[in-house]
């Protein structure tokens, strides 16, 4: 924990280009909010009178939720500004919606956008920091910082492990920042999935690839098993889910191969019995629900160094 | 509460207060005074704000161990988010675990310090600890009180009380974090 380095980016936009000690810092951060969550009064005052919106273009309850929790955890004022019933179903454009909440004056944006780089384009644009909160396929920094806070506690490091990324490579979006992360950080990364899931470029990020579950969770410290889409099943990616089960599914008797001490991860929202089997879910190995509790103190730290920042640029 | 530590100055003008003995010696007194002044140990936890409180805190319970026999409950609290400039400060300061030993609705708190000037950090750290439960009541317990306050807001325990002008700060140091132990005021130049 080094008492030099401060945090000065205005935005969070991905993990892509942030520095390890970057990353650090705001693990170490989220540590120490977390204690905040175990309070019987769960809130400080700290970002008192700052202003948040929480910018959603596209449906998501536990990145939004637990954005929210953070903010009123912090004592800040959050605003949702969702597409249902916004005029961005009126057709006016994102930057158009931004300029009009740029004259409202908030601290801080929250943006979940379906197109790769919106957030960047806001963050050029507007005083206010913006943090990304998933574009497309490309970047969802909180989701790989809370992924690493969660390994980091239970493996004491991010360094030298082994960590298997499993299921819809190509559109998951949370894939990415937790390649990015992970590699900046030392360990080694194996992603698996069927042919139709795998981007052709994938082993440019210095990963390893696998179309074989077995051969990629074999020695794994970490296993984060992704969720596949099924609504994207009507683009005939995988025969059927019994199939898909059968070939990339987690289960109890597969989990043999990994090291004895592996944790089990997967974002969000699960599809048992199609990614992982209920007993591997719900076992002991199942980091699953602490990745939840996680997001919420990674979220706050995010949302302090940031505030720290805009008040410094202001 | 801003604690400017700009020690690069090779210039600056040092003197000191008490040395790593005598500082021993007023810990050792604080310790008897915060046990006399309970008429015993019942009740009370010790408190340390964080960076130097913490260490200071460490040695009054050694101390009371030593002479009561008794263990008392340790907390530490970082006042960092409480803090009343966080809209003038340049840089979010960082942020430290916060940890209490236990409830501490109907106990006796007694806050730890190195350095009681304004006072700001002890509204913020009895803000803080009013989030945590209702104490019985709450003391307070300064190794140094160079006075210049800004909130009325007055110590139970003194170490050493310290005259000093606003151009100077008071300095204690401890072993955990500092590698040796005192009290020195040093003139920074920096006055108002």
């Amino acid at each position: 924990m080094s008492t030099e380095f401060h945090w000065s980016r205005k935005d969070l936009l991905g993990i892509a280009e942030l520095e390890p000690e970057e990353i650090t810092a705001v693990l170490d951060a989220a540590e120490s909010f977390q204690e905040v969550s175990a309070r019987a009064i769960k809130k400080v005052p700290t970002l008192r009178g700052q202003t948040v919106v929480n910018l959603f273009f596209e449906a998501s309850t536990r990145t939004r939720s637990s954005f929210e929790i953070a903010q009123k955890r912090l004592s800040a004022d959050g605003l949702n500004f969702s597409v249902s019933g916004s005029s961005l179903t009126k057709g006016e454009s994102l930057v158009d919606t931004a300029l009009t909440l740029q004259a409202m004056a908030p601290d801080l944006i929250v943006i979940r956008h379906a197109y790769p780089g919106a957030p960047q384009m806001l963050a050029r644009r507007l005083a206010a920091g913006v943090i990304n909160a998933g574009d497309g396929a490309h970047e969802h920094p909180t989701q790989a910082l809370l992924d690493a806070l969660t390994i980091r506690e239970r493996k004491g490091r991010l360094d030298g492990l082994k960590v298997a990324i499993i299921g819809d490579i190509e559109h998951c979006r949370v894939v990415r920042s937790n390649i990015h992360l992970l590699t900046k950080m030392g360990s080694e990364v194996v992603v698996a999935g069927p042919r139709t899931m795998m981007p052709a470029a994938i082993a440019k990020l210095g990963v390893t690839v696998s179309y074989d579950l077995d051969e990629a969770i074999a020695d794994a410290d970490v296993i984060m098993m992704l969720r596949i889409q099924l609504e994207r099943q009507s683009k005939m990616l995988f025969p059927s889910t019994r199939e898909y089960f059968r070939l990339f599914g987690l289960t109890r008797a597969r989990l043999q191969a990994a090291k004895d001490d592996v944790i089990i991860m997967h974002p969000g929202p699960m599809n048992r019995g199609v990614e992982i089997a209920s007993d591997v879910a719900d076992g002991s190995d199942s980091v699953i629900l602490e990745q939840v509790s996680n997001g919420v103190a990674i979220r706050m730290a995010v949302l302090y160094l940031l505030a720290g920042v805009r008040q410094a640029v202001a | 509460m801003p604690r400017i530590r700009s020690l690069e100055n090779p210039l600056a003008n040092r003197r000191t207060i008490l040395d790593a003995e005598q500082m021993q010696r007023v810990i050792r007194r604080m310790a008897g005074e915060i046990v006399e002044k309970r008429g015993g140990t019942d009740d009370l936890v010790l408190v340390g704000i964080r960076t130097r409180g913490v260490p200071l805190s460490e040695q009054i319970r050694d101390y009371i161990r030593e002479m009561e026999g008794v263990e008392l409950p340790l907390g530490v609290l970082d006042i960092n988010l409480y803090r009343d400039d966080l809209s003038t400060v340049a840089q979010y300061p960082e942020v430290k675990e916060s940890r209490l030993p236990g409830p501490i609705d109907d106990q006796i708190v007694v806050l730890c310090d190195d350095v009681l000037f304004t006072g700001r950090t002890i509204r913020a750290a009895l803000d803080a600890l009013i989030d945590y439960g209702r104490p019985r009541s709450v003391r307070l317990v300064v190794m140094a009180d160079r006075g210049f306050r800004e909130l009325p807001i007055q110590p139970d325990i003194v170490g050493h009380k310290i005259s000093t002008k606003r151009s100077e700060m008071v300095e204690v140091r401890f072993e955990e974090v500092d590698g040796s132990c005192g009290v020195d005021v040093i003139e920074t130049g920096e006055g108002e």
